[in-house]
């Protein structure tokens, strides 16, 4: 059993928030950097330059990447062997992402009563907590302040056995060349495969956490995300809409087992603006 | 690249701008001639001027779209494409659809030289802002002749798909 003080969580929750909307990770700066080369069109090219350009002046004035500081998603990795003390979990990580976004100046962007008053919460409470249990006395804790434009483009689909391969590529570009400029891109795609639709939604955000570009470690899946990026890249969208060669950066699967009658599919795009910072406590 | 004062205002506040227009209240500001900005930017810290600033999805504003340009605005900026009704709009109002970079936020607010509050405090980031802007990039995606650049690119850069 090893205590870790719900005080410490509050406090990482908080830093972790500021540092994911100032630094843009370094596997996505690497990639918009290379997309700027090989970009076909000019107008796609000079949009690349000026997001590039944004994580420069970001990081310098710790002002954020983007203006949508996101819904607060937090996944947690619990070892089951671990014990918080001194408060609830759960509290515990709400009050860190009230700090962090008070401290870094971050926009308020929840909304309560969302089919009537819709007013906002001034704290971007609630998160959105996510937690696993796992072997193990630590805490792992990851942010991923996710903005609503990409968010909004995202979707699930239950498939039939019988749509198959094909159906899964088809309902992605269908996605991607419908959302258009509204999503950022060039995106990451979540790709959720298998179990059912909250399972697979969850997938499919999960997924966006990888390495970027790291290929899945299933062959099968590998040979699909590759088959994917390069039709998505062949839709012609390009960055923010603006035509070209790079409407997505990566694609990322995760495949389960699912229902004899399932083939539930599950779309999350994230925008150029990839943001997440991780912590073990 | 723009330069001058564009008034900042996204979802809530054009729900209560058009329900000013079709309910006979009043507006907090002249819309005659100006030019709306489709964000809600970052609180900014101490001696900042704005925080960060960049546009957000223009298609949650179309509904709203075609009342503002009767009633006087000349030019909206956001990002990604619009409703044909909007650029039916555009054309018969004569007014642009501009697009700026999506995401670029920190970048754009260098561009802000004064911010001020002048309408809806109480809805916080989408309070309807009074910018003064020099140097501000955006490029036209949809003008007053109805041509739409995110149609025209999007036909140019598709291969096989």
């Amino acid at each position: 059993m090893r205590e870790i003080k719900a005080a410490d969580i509050t406090r990482t929750v908080a830093n972790l928030f500021q540092e994911a909307n100032f630094v843009l990770g370094r596997d996505v700066l690497t990639a918009l950097k290379a997309a700027e080369k090989s970009e076909e069109s000019p107008l796609g090219r000079e949009a690349l330059g000026q997001i590039i350009k944004n994580a420069g002046v970001a990081l310098k004035a710790q002002l954020p990447l983007c203006q949508d500081c996101g819904s607060a998603v937090v996944f947690l990795e619990v070892g089951q062997d671990a014990h918080v003390t001194g408060g609830d979990l759960y509290e515990a990580v709400t009050r860190g992402v009230r700090q962090g976004y008070a401290q870094g100046y971050l926009r308020k962007s929840m909304v309560g009563r969302p089919f009537s008053a819709r007013e906002n919460t001034g704290d971007n409470t609630p998160p959105v907590i996510h937690a696993d249990i796992v072997p193990g006395n630590h805490l792992k804790i990851t942010v991923m302040p996710k903005g609503g434009g990409a968010e909004n483009m995202s979707r699930l689909a239950m498939l039939k056995p019988a749509d198959g391969r094909g159906g899964i590529i088809d309902l992605v570009l269908r996605t991607v060349a419908e959302a258009g400029g509204n999503p950022c891109p060039p995106l990451i795609i979540g790709l959720g495969v298998g179990a059912t639709s909250d399972q697979a939604m969850l997938l499919a955000k999960r997924a966006l956490l990888r390495q970027l570009g790291a290929p899945s470690t299933d062959a099968e899946v590998a040979e699909l995300e590759e088959e994917i990026l390069t039709r998505v890249n062949g839709l012609g969208v390009g960055p923010l809409g603006f035509g070209g060669s790079t409407t997505a950066l990566a694609v990322h699967a995760e495949v389960r087992p699912t229902h004899i009658a399932s083939l539930p599919v599950a779309v999350n795009l994230q925008c150029h603006s990839a943001r997440h910072k991780e912590a073990v406590l | 690249m723009l330069s001058g004062v564009i008034y900042t205002a996204r979802d809530a506040a054009h729900k209560r701008l058009v329900q000013a227009l079709e309910g006979g209240g009043e507006l907090p500001f002249d819309l005659g001639g100006q030019t709306i900005y489709y964000s809600g930017p970052t609180p900014a810290r101490p001696g900042q001027v704005i925080g960060s600033a960049g546009p957000t999805t223009s298609a949650r504003m179309d509904v709203y779209t075609p009342p503002l340009l009767a009633a006087g605005v000349r030019a909206v900026i956001g990002k990604g494409g619009r409703s044909t009704a909007v650029k039916e709009a555009l054309q018969q109002y004569k007014a642009v659809y501009l697009a700026a970079v999506g995401g670029i936020g920190a970048l754009l607010a260098q561009c802000v030289k004064e911010a001020e509050v002048i309408a809806y405090p109480d809805l916080g980031a989408e309070a309807v802002r009074r910018l003064v802007v020099a140097d501000f990039p955006a490029i036209v995606a949809s003008d007053i002749y109805g041509e739409d650049l995110y149609v025209r690119v999007n036909a140019e850069y598709r291969r096989g798909g």
